[in-house]
């Protein structure tokens, strides 16, 4: 029997010929990566554990995106403790504020992963480099301080779902729509332990902005990580940014996938997640009207440079509606500044916007957004748990670049036109 | 392992049981002070020493914020049962030597309140309040290795 495209990437860097699902390894980390929230937890461990010197200082990533600028006293002792830390060791990529970007478009950015990569990283969201074609998958503190300690660590390999993508986007859907609706059919646990393998002839239609909002979002299906096939995209994407050479891994044809489905993307229509699963997806024809109170366009999920220009040009020349807030939030220094260039930000900010410097903030109910009790945002992040953005009475409903900008002209949920 | 129920549904994410705002401060016993506050306020005070806490399918999903399992450990809980666990909520329990079970039969059966005894070495857990027993999926080997040495560190110094 052969073997998933992520199945490849573990067996090699296992040391193994063939895995098969539900095969414990051990498997070597090109890359380990902790935030502002989780990498303080991991040093704590690392430390009470009695390891002095982490493995490699080369291929550990501390990006500093969640609370910062920082929140608060206590955020900002956070941040000193990570910072001590990679100094001590030697860390070589720390990421601070007036550098750092949201971890997942920064790591990618910066060339710090790559296709065929196996990583960890103590944020869910690590899920995201599967659109390079990489193993990657979201752990926790703990999971980290064994990868800094050894450059190792176990996993149980995955079975995998195949999802099949034919078509073409009809105007104003993009990636964030696919996932949506990709949830909205298998439910918040429908990859539970599992890979989602994304393949067919619609993969060369996505972006690789699409493709890193689809990765990015395999968690909340339940997913252990999100891959796509390398192609000619994603090689432009890594050119010039990538130091070193990528390992391009494919499916076996006859590689076994637990269930195939089916994505049509010329059927798909702009789509939303309601309160409070993003497994409660709707079409947004269907539920246009609900008022609103803030918008939010940003986050690992959907602040790249695809997103803000989506964004720009709905938002240009109209006006953010009276009584909504409408937030932007370019996920990494280079994207802020490609805005700047192009005269983005100068479109939102006519429009009645306000434009933040990188932060994870609003997504979780950090800062830069938080909610009272009553108030419902459009959001273009990735949960809408109860009280995810702030009070446990407030509602956040998932949505494209898009969908958000669109809405925050109409002060209500909106199908951009 | 025996203690009273705390018994919540299925798709508890770890927003709820440690929001966000309240990962500022890492030292457990804050993290126990807010835990499940957002769909259960009154958890934090009257949970005791030794209780145990059984959810419905995927618990744990969402964010990889390992101050979720540290949290139910700190205010006391001394195992969680579930008919599933979301796979990082799931790690990170084993990696910090945190006993969970899975169980749908159990999770199901199990009401809040009642007195649940736990055999985590078997994997039998009995309601005593209604007398029902049931056998919870039994860890691989290599696991029970890790959760036998008090977590994933302890386990690769020894190594």
């Amino acid at each position: 029997m052969g073997m998933t495209m992520t199945q490849k990437i573990l067996a090699a860097h296992a040391g193994l010929p063939e895995v098969k699902a539900g095969d414990l390894i051990e498997a070597k980390l090109d890359v380990v990566l902790g935030n502002d929230v989780t990498t303080p937890v991991a040093i704590e461990v690392f430390e009470k554990a009695g390891f002095n010197k982490v493995y490699d200082k080369e291929s550990i990533v501390i990006a500093l995106d969640h609370y910062t600028p920082c929140k608060d006293i206590k955020s900002a002792e956070l941040c000193v403790t990570a910072r001590e830390f990679a100094k001590k060791q030697g860390i070589k990529h720390l990421y601070d504020v007036g550098e750092v970007g949201i971890e997942h478009a920064l790591l990618p950015e910066k060339g710090l992963v790559g296709p065929g990569d196996c990583i960890i990283g103590a944020d869910s969201h690590t899920c995201t480099y599967g659109a390079l074609g990489a193993f990657s998958t979201g752990v926790g503190s703990t999971d980290m301080a064994a990868g800094m300690a050894s450059g190792l660590n176990w996993f149980k390999v995955p079975p995998a779902i195949k999802v099949n993508l034919t078509g073409k986007f009809r105007p104003n859907v993009s990636g964030k729509d696919v996932i949506l609706h990709l949830i909205g059919m298998i439910g918040v646990d429908g990859a539970l332990y599992k890979s989602l393998e994304f393949t067919g002839e619609g993969v060369a239609e996505l972006s690789m902005d699409d493709r890193f909002t689809i990765a990015n979002m395999a968690i909340e299906a339940g997913g252990k990580n999100g891959i796509f096939p390398v192609d000619e995209k994603t090689l432009e994407y890594i050119k010039g940014r990538l130091n070193r050479e990528p390992k391009i891994y494919e499916a076996d044809p006859d590689a076994e996938y637990e269930s195939v489905v089916e994505i049509n993307l010329s059927e798909l229509k702009p789509t939303v997640a309601m309160p409070h699963l993003p497994s409660n997806t709707k079409t947004a024809d269907e539920v246009a009207g609900l008022p609103i109170q803030q918008v939010v366009i940003g986050s690992c999920t959907n602040g790249r440079m695809q997103d803000m220009r989506i964004a720009a040009d709905i938002l240009r020349g109209n006006k953010v509606a009276d009584g909504v807030r409408c937030i932007v939030i370019p996920a990494t220094q280079q994207i802020y500044l490609d805005c700047l260039e192009e005269g983005i930000i100068k479109d939102f900010i006519e429009s009645g916007c306000a434009v933040s410097a990188p932060t994870c903030g609003p997504c979780l109910g950090g800062h830069m957004g938080v909610m009272a009790d009553g108030e419902r945002a459009v959001s273009t992040t990735n949960r809408n748990f109860i009280g995810r953005m702030g009070h446990t009475g407030s509602e956040v409903i998932l949505a494209s670049p898009a969908v958000a900008a669109a809405s925050a002209i109409a002060g209500c949920i909106a199908v951009p036109k | 392992m025996r203690g009273k129920v705390w018994k919540y549904g299925n798709n508890i994410d770890t927003d709820v049981i440690i929001p966000a705002r309240y990962l500022n401060d890492p030292d457990p016993k804050a993290l126990a002070s807010h835990c499940m506050c957002d769909i259960d306020e009154g958890f934090a005070g009257a949970v005791e020493a030794g209780d145990i806490m059984v959810g419905g399918w995927n618990f744990g999903c969402g964010s990889s914020r390992e101050h979720a399992p540290v949290a139910i450990q700190a205010s006391g809980v001394s195992c969680v049962i579930a008919a599933s666990f979301a796979r990082i909520f799931y790690r990170n329990a084993i990696n910090i030597g945190f006993p969970i079970l899975e169980c749908p039969e159990a999770a199901e059966a199990i009401k809040a309140g009642d007195i649940v005894s736990v055999d985590t070495n078997t994997g039998v857990i009995t309601d005593e309040t209604t007398g029902e027993s049931f056998q919870a999926k039994p860890f691989p080997e290599f696991i029970q290795n890790i959760i036998a040495k008090g977590g994933l560190l302890s386990y690769l110094k020894e190594k």
